[in-house]
């Protein structure tokens, strides 16, 4: 399995937070992806309209899955595919092992796939004795880096060109200082020989037809096509969201993601998977393999308020869209999947007791829903998270104590008023004694980044007392 | 026309300012407020930190509260969402359900309120000065408010409104956030820092009492003399006039 650390969110966090290398690496890449986003779909004629079409597609394709997904296998196996079908992470790897002991498999290229680095694939393949090398740029520095992605769609993106440099210095001898054409040029030279050497290619899939059983799998560098053209033996990985009910839902689904995941109307390779190579074929794959993924996904079908987040079509804007993930990256989060989408299906794939932190590490700003092609509304997901969180994983005392106070201090109106001198004289008390803001700890958290408000000399209450009873020193 | 204000509770006790400088402007627009003395919390920090019974019983108070008929106007974008979008599902089980629909649909943020329904950009304001206004999320996501403020500004004799990078990025305030993860939420409040300070403002104007905090704690850690001020406040000035 993929090391999952969900649960030393806070730690990583703080840390990331702290680290203003990354924050320039981050932000050079989201800002511009948000930028190019936002210029194509001003671009685009009817994009709400669009968004709204796309949703559709993803809501009729999730409320039908009972009946798409045998659909899909029937037809994927009339192509002359196998389909597979994987409960867990653990079952998924123990497939794709297999397929590769019985190919005599010992090199698998692989395409971009989201779903083998959240089964830690890569891992279970090295403990069996077969080598996997990523072929996607920013995928095989991550892998050289020894590294998981820190982002859905930009694997490297908390690596800079002379991070990048330097590593391919260290572990592949190429001289320092290289450009980047001549590091792509370096990593081209080796992947080319993994390729032609390769029995089998795994790849990930963007969308998949119940009504003919075509994959789709889209890439910019041509290292997906080759990976699914190029080795005897094609193995797909994909989680059972990814389907779509037809042929004609391809088309607003690709019309919208790569313009919101880089800004591109559309990316340079498109691959459509119709089975392997046929009689009058002169290349293809010998076997194709599907494997369909569950891993708590029907966990999320099940719930009528988190299923929409099934809809996701992996795009990544809304990681680019969130304050938090432009300072904090994806390695904080510690799963696969990072920023506000990452946060909303954790609890559901992972169970909430190792997820405790991540749906509150938002401010709810909703600039996720704004720029999610499928329109997920995150932050209320959020919230319907965090109330399950608190109903079930107890919380610190302290916090509990403060919620609840608060609730009946405010219930009060006079409670409420006689605590106004109470903040009064505390906040002018931590103002003349600075250091006693650490006997509070929310003050002390605040005064991290950021000087402390004072309460005012009159709250407004008593303000508004002064005004109707004529005693307002401004009263004309 | 009547209105009732909701001061919110964050105004009351550190920006007591913004609630009168909204009673100000209402009242020299020719309006009679009232303020039910009564009120307190909206209950949005329960909310966002899921104790929703908790929550619910702050929303069911504020609903009791604000019974009256009159419109209810609330200088912050953050607490009008809470009881537009969040009050009617909140509490839609008990007892309170169509009263919170009810307080739902008259409740309105002060510049949406202003312009939406009272059809006003211009309220004889002056203010001389150059300032910057930052959106704040809630506001403009939840209520979709972009404009409104700006066009508000734009009517204000004096004003010169500069656009800052990305106004509509989050300040990284998000209410108890700011407390629960306070490096994430400081390092998200640098750019926007950064951003203001480049404009060359005199003042940063926003509409929630929650972000001006945190965008005035950012500036002063950095010994930055740009003034925060609440939309409410420049509305309500007649300096230069
Ligand atoms: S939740 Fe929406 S924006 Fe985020 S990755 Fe999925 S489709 Fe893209």
């Amino acid at each position: 399995m993929a090391a999952i650390a969900t649960r030393d969110f806070r730690a990583r966090a703080a840390a990331a937070a702290g680290d203003t290398a990354l924050h320039r690496k981050l932000d050079a890449a989201s800002l511009r992806f948000l930028d190019k986003r936002a210029r194509v779909f001003a671009a685009l004629p009817d994009a709400d309209a669009r968004r709204d079409r796309a949703r559709a597609v993803k809501a009729h394709a999730i409320a039908t899955l009972d009946t798409l997904l045998p659909e899909l296998e029937r037809r994927f196996t009339a192509n002359g595919g196998i389909v597979h079908w994987a409960r867990d992470g653990a079952a998924a790897c123990a497939i794709v092992l297999d397929i590769a002991a019985r190919a005599g498999v010992r090199l698998v290229v692989k395409g971009k796939s989201m779903v083998s680095e959240e089964i830690g694939l890569n891992a279970c393949l090295e403990a069996a004795g077969i080598e996997a090398v990523e072929t996607d740029l920013g995928e095989y520095i991550v892998q050289l880096a020894g590294e998981p992605p820190s982002h859905i769609i930009t694997p490297a993106i908390h690596l800079s060109q002379d991070d990048v440099a330097a590593l391919f210095t260290a572990r592949l001898g190429e001289p320092l200082h290289s450009t980047a054409e001549a590091l792509t040029a370096a990593a081209r030279r080796l992947l080319r020989a993994k390729f032609r050497a390769a029995g089998m290619g795994v790849t990930g899939v963007n969308f998949a037809s119940a009504e003919s059983g075509t994959l789709v799998v889209v890439e910019n560098e041509g290292n997906g096509r080759m990976a699914l053209t190029l080795p005897r033996v094609h193995v797909a990985l994909m989680g059972i969201e990814k389907l779509v009910a037809r042929d004609e839902d391809f088309a607003p689904m690709l019309e919208l993601l790569p313009r919101s995941a880089t800004g591109q109307t559309l990316t340079s390779y498109v691959s459509l998977v119709t089975g392997p190579r046929r009689n009058d074929e002169i290349d293809g794959p010998e076997a194709v393999h599907l494997v369909l993924l569950d891993n708590g996904r029907t966990r999320l079908l099940a719930d009528p308020i988190m299923r929409e987040a099934l809809y996701c079509l992996r795009c990544g804007a809304c990681l680019n869209a969130c304050p938090v993930y432009r300072r904090i990256g994806g390695h904080a989060y510690g799963y696969a999947y990072s920023g506000p989408i990452g946060a909303v299906i954790a609890p559901a794939l992972l169970g909430i007791e190792r997820v405790p932190d991540l749906p509150f590490a938002s401010t709810l700003c909703g600039a996720c829903r704004d720029v999610c092609p499928v329109r997920i509304d995150i932050p209320r997901l959020l919230l319907a998270w965090r109330a399950r969180i608190a109903a079930a994983v107890p919380r610190a005392w302290g916090e509990r104590l403060l919620v609840r106070g608060w609730r009946w201090i405010a219930w009060s109106p006079r409670l409420y008023r006689a605590l106004t001198p109470i903040v009064r004289a505390g906040s002018a008390l931590v103002a003349r004694i600075p250091a006693l803001a650490r006997l509070a700890p929310p003050l002390a958290a605040w005064r991290r980044g950021r000087e402390l408000p004072r309460a005012a000399p009159r709250s407004f209450h008593e303000r508004w007392r002064d005004r109707r009873h004529g005693t307002d020193p401004d009263a004309p | 026309m009547e209105v009732q204000l909701l001061v919110t509770c964050l105004a009351d006790q550190l920006a007591p300012e913004v609630g009168e400088a909204t009673v100000d402007l209402l009242e020299r627009l020719g309006h009679r407020v009232r303020f039910p003395e009564a009120q307190t919390c909206c209950g949005q920090p329960a909310f966002n930190d899921g104790f929703s019974a908790e929550a619910a019983a702050l929303a069911a108070r504020t609903v009791e509260i604000f019974s009256a008929p009159a419109p209810v106007v609330v200088p912050s974008g953050s607490c009008a969402t809470m009881i537009r979008h969040f009050y009617p599902g909140l509490l839609e089980r008990g007892p309170h359900g169509p009263a919170a629909r009810a307080l739902a649909a008259r409740t309105f943020e002060l510049s949406e309120f202003l312009v939406r329904v009272l059809g006003r950009t211009d309220v004889g304001a002056g203010w001389s000065g150059r300032v910057t206004y930052h959106d704040s999320c809630h506001l403009l996501r939840e209520l979709g408010v972009r404009d409104e403020p700006r066009r508000l500004l734009a009517g204000v004799a004096g004003v010169e409104l500069v656009e800052m990078a990305y106004p509509e990025h989050c300040c990284g305030f998000g209410g108890a956030f700011a407390v629960k993860f306070p490096e994430v939420s400081s390092a998200i409040l640098d750019p926007k820092v950064e951003s203001i300070i480049a404009t060359g403002a005199d003042a940063v104007v926003a509409n929630d009492t929650g972000c001006l905090l945190q965008l005035a704690g950012g500036l002063r850690r950095r010994g930055s003399t740009i003034r925060t001020l609440h939309l409410a406040e420049i509305l309500a000035s007649q300096a230069s006039r």
